[in-house]
């Protein structure tokens, strides 16, 4: 695909020449993530979390589409039907906590990609469609995740819902009228449930979809490396196979050990009690929050505590979803021709003494309760979130001085491209 | 042009949350502490610690806990709260023969149809069974105790902070209302008909202390203290919430054990894999 | 394993031992991730066998003091009808008139019911060949040409004995597991001791 020197497909059995010609999904595969796709080899381990989100997502479907075939998407009965699973139905409860303890992992997993995405500035071009598209991959997960969590039906399912479809209520005018569309009744209920449970089965495929769309993207210019020196000859790549599918697979089993280890041992410990008290329209519980992997931009929503020209409750509903939606805007806010961190000495320090610890913050904040101080913090931390993907990159990309890039990726491993320590193969890149 | 729209929308929003930044700490400052001291921020407690068998990666169900505990469950508890998700079936699970799940099926009465005539009626219950609900719905239930509903307790241990130990603590924590606590906040007294307890959230339970000393007789000899028999309905509870829980833990071993052993093997493969591309250090 | 960039270690090329090696760990990799993928299938498949509450020993207890001669009831055991009836000495007549040995099913009456209760036939209310309920149990129901059960679907037609005589079913009505805990009541799904 990307490189000329990217190996050819070349079937040797009858049959695989056969489906070549009539279906060339083998060389499909080959060219994705096979011996034909020359991925630069100075990859670090943070590279190996999008295989990880995406075998995650293959987790998720398959627990889930299992789970439906025992739950009861009815209200009288959901909580009730999560209960038969977890006593009744054989291995019920693995798939269960499989399932739940997924979706914590695959938000982790996904996390991580895409702060590795922030620190090496692989939003940038040539690869803003890859970002745009994973942004997507993000929104879609986030709905998917909310809406997943309300099946259980338990107080945290009930009371979420609720909130959440209340923060389309501070919209002005049309959101009284959308929120009770949306849940189809005026609080959650039967109606509301059946369609989270529709729509959460459907967005999962849907994806599915925009993961190809992502990859393939991504195979246009090829993947980005830490250096954020393009690829210059042969010598900077290996082939995918097998020397990332092995990388990879060393990945997949330590990622496996700790989220295991959680479904065996912790499966509750990211989860909230409340959520086995079934929904009860009557009481909200002394303390909700959504799951952890929601809490920065609860706490963003939470942070704008006084109207400030627009009503609070609006303030806060705007920045939650603007605190999103400004990554669609990364590769045209930070113009900087260097992308990665490791050469940018003013954007680094903003990265690790500015935006990790804010997100710590905001973080932290997001599961404890609405009080002081911590909603002082998340306020703080909400103010440099904003300032620093709105105006720091900006500012910093035009005024900063970038230190010297290695020539090439061979010569950030070897130290030097004409050294030929690999063998009489190696042609120094010109 | 997309930056400086951006900086302008950045320093917006920038500034409204400064604004409410501004607004809280002037309060915070005017107050002069961050959360108003309540009774409950002060007088609540961390449940005690219980250590029960089931506990820890290695954890056994201690069978002989269990039916001491379906035990006081069955002649205390049972008497408000129900047990909806777990059937009789269940109780061979603690070592109970079938005859005897049987027996103590039938000892329970369940409601039922007369096969004749249609009506509700009620019938000694079976091992496919659930247990009971001591009241019709939740309006009975909460007019028979002074307008609180006993929950189900079925995932007790699993829908509380703490778990078996906030069951055990709040069992044996019930105790008259400190003095000091009277002193600085006169309106926490503790209200007619509720009793204090610094192990529930709002410390003030509807549930008058339900056990004493001696109120069942164990099969076993064991001392029916107060102490014994919350431990006991707290292991108990730990069952009926997670039947599952000592299978999980032993299924865990196996999986962990298992993965470890791949993942070893997939370092080594992917060490192997690399050997040829690795950069040499030259070592002369 | 091939690249355009690597060699390999020739101390392990030449010593010829190495290649052995490094295949071995690989296929042992594999073959593991393999294993771990064919164990995770266990709880994959077996999650749709029937869960513990379905297969839970379940009976259906029946006082049959209340059926008349020649007349039935159907009851419900596992959620599929059952057919408790009692014969008139016209029907075991009928029944014990006809060889068995002629049969699709060879039985004899008295191998289908309980000793000392010969007048009482119970049968699943499941048509052997492909599962409906057949007529017979009500009054009035069609009883079929040999005067015991008739299955509308594909016309199987059953005797005073529940027996298969005409139609496509390939088999007697099942015979439930019961026993009689008194003269009048019997519990269907339990074995008589």
């Amino acid at each position: 695909m990307s490189f000329p020197w990217a190996k050819h497909y070349e079937p040797k059995a009858p049959l695989m020449r056969y489906l070549d010609e009539k279906l060339p999904l083998p060389r499909l595969v080959y060219n994705a993530i096979g011996g034909g796709y020359p991925v630069p080899r100075n990859l670090n381990y943070w590279w190996n979390f999008g295989v990880l989100a995406g075998f995650c997502l293959v987790l998720q479907i398959v627990t889930g589409v299992i789970l439906a075939m025992h739950y009861a998407a009815n209200a009288g009965v959901a909580f009730a039907s999560v209960e038969h699973i977890m006593r009744d139905v054989n291995w019920g409860w693995l798939l269960r906590y499989a399932h739940a303890n997924g979706a914590s992992f695959f938000f982790a997993v996904i996390y991580l990609h895409i702060f590795r995405g922030f620190f090496y500035g692989s939003y940038k071009a040539p690869r803003e469609m890859v970002w745009l598209l994973g942004v997507v991959i993000f929104l879609l997960l986030m709905a998917t995740g909310f809406m997943g969590y309300v099946l259980p039906w338990g107080q945290m399912s009930f009371w979420g819902a609720k909130v959440i479809t209340g923060l389309f209520g501070a919209i002005p005018l049309v959101g009284e009228p959308l929120q009770v569309w949306l849940l189809g009744g005026f609080a959650p209920d039967n109606a509301a449930l059946n369609r989270f449970f529709s729509l959460h089965y459907l967005l999962p495929f849907v994806i599915a979809g925009v993961v190809i769309l992502h990859i393939w993207a991504l195979h246009i210019p090829g993947s980005s490396n830490p250096t954020g020196v393009e690829v210059k000859s042969e010598s900077d790549t290996v082939p995918f196979h097998p020397y990332f599918t092995a990388k990879d697979g060393f990945g997949l089993g330590v990622f496996l050990l700790v989220y295991l280890a959680f479904v065996f041992f912790l499966p509750n410990y990211l989860g909230h009690p409340d959520n086995y008290i079934e929904a009860n329209p009557m009481a909200t519980p002394a303390h909700i929050v959504p799951e952890w992997y929601f809490w920065p931009f609860y706490a963003i929503l939470r942070a704008f505590t006084a109207d400030f020209i627009l009503p609070a409750k609006l303030l806060g509903v705007l920045a939650m979803f603007a605190s999103i939606l400004v990554w669609f805007f990364l590769p045209w806010l930070d113009k900087s021709p260097v992308r990665s961190g490791h050469y940018r000495p003013l954007f680094r320090k903003f990265f690790w003494f500015g935006l990790i610890p804010a997100m710590a913050v905001l973080f932290y904040c997001g599961g404890a309760p609405a009080e002081e101080p911590y909603v002082m913090l998340s306020q703080i931390a909400t103010a440099y979130y904003f300032l620093h993907f709105l105006v720091i990159l900006p500012i910093v990309s035009m005024v900063e001085r970038p230190e010297p890039l290695p020539f090439s990726i061979t010569e950030a491993v070897l130290g030097s491209d004409k050294q030929a320590v690999l063998g009489e193969n190696t042609t120094p890149a010109t | 042009m997309i930056r400086l729209i951006g900086i302008l929308v950045g320093l917006g929003f920038t500034v409204a949350v400064l604004w409410a930044f501004g607004s809280g700490s002037a309060a915070v400052i005017g107050q002069g502490y961050f959360v108003e001291p309540t009774a409950e921020h002060e007088f609540h407690e961390e449940p005690k610690p219980l250590h029960l068998a089931s506990d820890g990666p290695f954890g056994k169900w201690d069978l002989q806990q269990l039916q001491r505990g379906y035990q006081v469950y069955k002649e205390v508890c049972s008497a408000c709260h129900s047990l909806k998700y777990v059937a009789f079936r269940d109780l061979a699970q603690l070592g109970y023969s079938e005859a005897e799940v049987k027996a103590t099926a039938a000892s329970w009465t369940v409601p039922g149809v007369d096969p004749n005539t249609g009506e509700a009626t009620t019938r000694p219950g079976t091992p496919t069974d659930y247990f009971p609900s001591p009241f019709a719905n939740d309006i009975a239930a909460r007019a028979a105790n002074n307008n609180a509903i006993p929950p189900d307790l079925s995932l007790m241990t699993k829908a509380r902070h703490g778990g078996a130990a906030y069951v055990y603590s709040l069992l044996t924590g019930y105790q008259e209302q400190p003095a000091e606590l009277l002193e600085r906040f006169p309106d926490a007294k503790t209200g007619t008909g509720l009793y204090y307890n610094p192990y529930f959230p709002n410390l003030n339970l509807a549930m008058a202390p339900p056990l004493s000393d001696g109120q069942v007789t164990y099969a076993d000899g064991t001392p029916a203290t107060v102490d014994q028999m919350s431990k006991d309905v707290a292991a108990f509870l730990t069952w009926t919430a997670e039947p599952t829980l000592i299978k999980r833990k032993q299924t865990g071993w196996a999986v962990l054990g298992f993965v470890l052993f791949a993942t070893i093997l997939a370092w080594l493969a992917k060490q192997q894999v690399w050997a040829g591309v690795k950069p040499k250090r030259r070592e002369d | 394993m091939a690249t355009t960039t690597g060699t390999a270690d020739p101390e392990a090329l030449a010593a010829g031992e190495g290649v052995r090696r490094r295949d071995f760990i690989n296929i042992a990799a594999v073959s593991a991730a393999g294993i771990g993928g064919v164990a995770t299938l266990v709880p994959l498949i077996s999650q749709m066998a029937p869960s513990k509450d379905v297969l839970a020993e379940s009976t259906t207890e029946l006082d049959i003091s209340a059926i008349e001669p020649g007349m039935a009831v159907k009851a419900v055991f596992r959620k599929q009808p059952v057919f408790v009836r009692n014969l008139t000495p016209q029907e075991i007549e009928a029944a014990n008139a006809v060889d068995p040995g002629s049969l699709r099913d060879p039985q004899t009456l008295a191998e289908r019911t309980k000793e000392g209760h010969g007048n009482i036939l119970v049968t699943m209310g499941v048509c052997t060949h492909l599962g409906c309920v057949p007529l017979g149990a009500a009054e009035g129901e069609n009883r079929g040409e040999f005067g015991g059960y008739f299955c509308p679907c594909h016309g199987s037609h059953y005797d005073t004995a529940g027996r298969i005589r005409k139609g496509p079913a390939p088999a007697n009505l099942e015979v439930p597991d019961y026993a009689f805990t008194s003269d009048t009541t019997i519990v269907i799904g339990q074995e008589s001791a």
